[in-house]
């Protein structure tokens, strides 16, 4: 959080930050409109929301070309709507309909949209660390000048993979970005209680990636910091970013979270990284009412994907057998 | 024809494909000095370190990163050196390169091929030997090879090479130094085709990798007896050739299946199952399985073999069938 909103004063690059707010907005939307959608049974299985830690994906996909790749979570709706997914076939695909970004086959933990770089959520905490350094290490192998963003939860990093995958961008001078969402909690634990040593970043140092450590809530801070980290990875010198952040919401949509206080998250919903940068954009002088108007912008967008994604058929039941493989006729039934 | 061993095969094989498509490259420990059984040996001169690549003893990683460098336009050979050791890379496998084309609903595919030298030799005991095939035929989007000769062995590896989608590739370390004919040309071999070693009307023996040559040799010792047998080598498990096996059986209404990994629960159950589902009406005798018993490998000989599955087994099997 930003003490003074105002110290980032006349320098703030006004146009960029309205619209990474208006960002912000769109997927705190989506995510509310998805909440919703799981209680009222279209939504059927589970969701991981991200509400709360907006900033982290605004600010570094911010920094990013189309062609550069990332990979997410099972929490990871900010993150590819924040590389410039549509929420539409999102929804879609949360529902499980025909026209959802994996033909309703994913769901919210598999959403994926290559066309924007977005090589998929994973259901496997730490699994994207590998997967993603690879993806790193075809771009360097193919002689390109695109760079790779992974993130993944501070969970992740008690999984073998981080290790594996942080000193093999070391070992191979990969184009990588690995980006630590530190939101406190491991699932339903709190992660410092499961976690031995100096946490994610003494952990990335020892592996010989500098790293860096950033408000979580405070986009204009992760803006500033993601541009200079991603410009070096570009050069092949992958770096680690941990953005401390909370997860305002439970594990998922259905997780009322009694392991933590009311009292604890009330106080944090006044750290909500939207509302700090509404405080810094007014500061600055934009008008109240068009940040108003873009957050019920965002709100009426999503409303109109959750109706149009509700609207939408199932996919076709043939559609099962379909993308198994080119070998073997996935029609033979063992039933 | 060219005269070579199966390990020069597979050689010949990967020089092969990397010459011919750029976007290939091989990743796995020690492959710049050639990989633990030579394999890769003197490719590193010609494809230099980035594509004949050495990594750490992050199997994990190693299967990971191919996954993500198959999805972002590269088709790379994953050298695990041992099947045991692709265990440290099953999520990687199973979990991400086998569903990653369906999940993502037809956005990616991830051309990769594991390999994973399987089977016993002589005392590596129970985490240096195993025989894992069935385990990934059971899984919903990998391709699994097992060739028994040179030529398959290069042929199986090149279409793999090509395949666009992933495949576990499991070598058997004892045939390593086998010597074969090796055709001349750009021979591609095809997946779910099954080889006929031999011609038989009294029995079918349906076989892969090692165990083909256990199964031929029992053959051979059958028809002094006037039992003549026709042996089948599957070369691919996913897909198999079920429509050759049960060709085979309905014409000799006898059914033996052999291989070396452990019998429960072993693809020979799928086989017997198959045979039986389809075929009952036309067997002269019950099905039967040759494997493993379900026990750990053994470093001391004797314990080890145990465990073998031998021309001597095999041939019994088969006068039981037969009545003999």
């Amino acid at each position: 959080m930003t003490d003074d909103p105002s110290s980032y004063g006349s320098n703030l690059n006004m146009e960029r930050y309205r619209a990474h707010y208006g960002q912000m907005c769109r997927i705190r939307e989506f995510e509310k409109a998805a909440i919703t959608a799981a209680q009222n049974k279209l939504v059927l299985g589970a969701i991981h929301p991200s509400i709360g830690q907006e900033a982290v994906a605004v600010g570094v996909c911010g920094n990013l070309r189309r062609d550069d790749i990332i990979l997410s979570t099972h929490r990871g709706h900010g993150h590819t709507m924040a590389k410039g997914a549509d929420p539409l076939a999102m929804m879609r695909e949360l529902f499980g309909r025909a026209g959802g970004y994996s033909q309703g086959k994913g769901g919210s933990m598999h959403i994926a949209d290559f066309e924007v770089g977005m090589l998929g959520a994973n259901g496997v905490v730490g699994a994207n660390i590998n997967i993603a350094a690879g993806a790193a290490h075809a771009i360097k192998l193919r002689g390109e000048d695109r760079v790779v963003v992974c993130f993944f939860g501070d969970g992740a990093i008690n999984r073998g993979p981080f290790l594996e995958g942080l000193n093999w961008a070391g070992v191979f001078r990969l184009p990588i970005l690995f980006v630590c969402e530190d939101n406190g909690f491991a699932a339903t634990t709190r992660t410092h209680a499961m976690t031995s040593g100096g946490g994610p970043a003494a952990r990335a140092e020892a592996m010989g990636i500098a790293a860096d450590t950033v408000d979580g809530n405070d986009l204009v801070a992760i803006d500033e910091m993601a541009r200079d980290l991603i410009d070096e990875a570009r050069q092949g010198r992958p770096r680690f970013l941990l953005a401390r952040t909370y997860r305002l919401t439970g594990h998922t949509s259905a997780d009322t979270a009694p392991y933590r206080s009311e009292e604890e998250v009330e106080l944090r919903w006044l750290n909500d990284p939207i509302t700090n940068m509404r405080r810094i954009l007014e500061a600055a002088g934009v008008p109240g009412t068009q940040l108003t108007a873009m957050a019920e912008a965002a709100k009426s967008e999503m409303k109109r994907a959750y109706e149009a994604a509700a609207a939408t058929d199932w996919p076709s039941r043939e559609l099962a057998y379909a993308d198994v493989q080119d070998i073997g006729d996935p029609r033979e039934r063992a039933f | 024809m060219a005269k070579m061993t199966y390990i020069e095969a597979a050689r010949l094989a990967v020089a092969e494909e990397m010459r011919r498509d750029p976007l290939v490259w091989a990743v796995g420990e020690d492959l710049g000095r050639g990989g633990v059984f030579g394999q890769y040996k003197g490719l590193v001169d010609e494809f230099g370190p980035e594509r004949i690549s050495d990594a750490p003893i992050s199997e994990s990683c190693i299967m990971g990163a191919a996954v993500g460098a198959a999805m972002t336009g590269t088709r790379p050979i994953v050298e695990m050196r041992f099947s045991d050791f692709a265990l440290c890379a099953v999520d990687e496998l199973v979990n991400q390169a086998a569903k990653a084309r369906f999940m993502f609903g037809g956005q990616t595919r991830v051309p990769i091929v594991v390999r994973e030298p399987i089977g016993m030799w002589r005392s590596s005991a129970a985490q240096h030997s195993q025989s894992l095939e069935a385990w990934y035929a059971h899984i919903p989007g990998l391709v699994v090879a097992v060739p028994s000769t040179p030529a398959d062995n290069r042929a199986l590896l090149k279409a793999a090479i090509r395949c666009d989608d992933p495949v576990v590739f499991m070598e058997h370390k004892n045939l390593w130094p086998l010597e074969g004919e090796v055709p001349e040309g750009d021979d591609v071999g095809r997946f779910g085709k099954a080889g006929s070693c031999r011609e038989g009307c009294d029995l079918t023996i349906v076989s892969w990798s090692a165990a083909v040559h256990t199964a031929m040799e029992a053959a051979t010792a059958l028809a002094s007896e006037g039992i003549e047998v026709e042996v089948l080598d599957l070369k691919t498990l996913w897909p198999w050739d079920r429509d050759a096996v049960l060709a085979s059986v309905e014409r000799t209404g006898r059914l033996l299946v052999v291989h070396e990994a452990v019998a429960v629960a072993g693809f020979g159950a799928e086989i017997a199952a198959t045979v039986a589902e389809h075929l009952h009406g036309a067997l002269k005798a019950p099905i039967r399985r040759l494997g493993a018993p379900r026990i750990p490998i053994s470093y001391a000989p004797v314990l080890e073999d145990e465990v073998r599955v031998t021309a001597g087994a095999v041939a019994a099997a088969a006068r039981g069938l037969m009545g003999r």
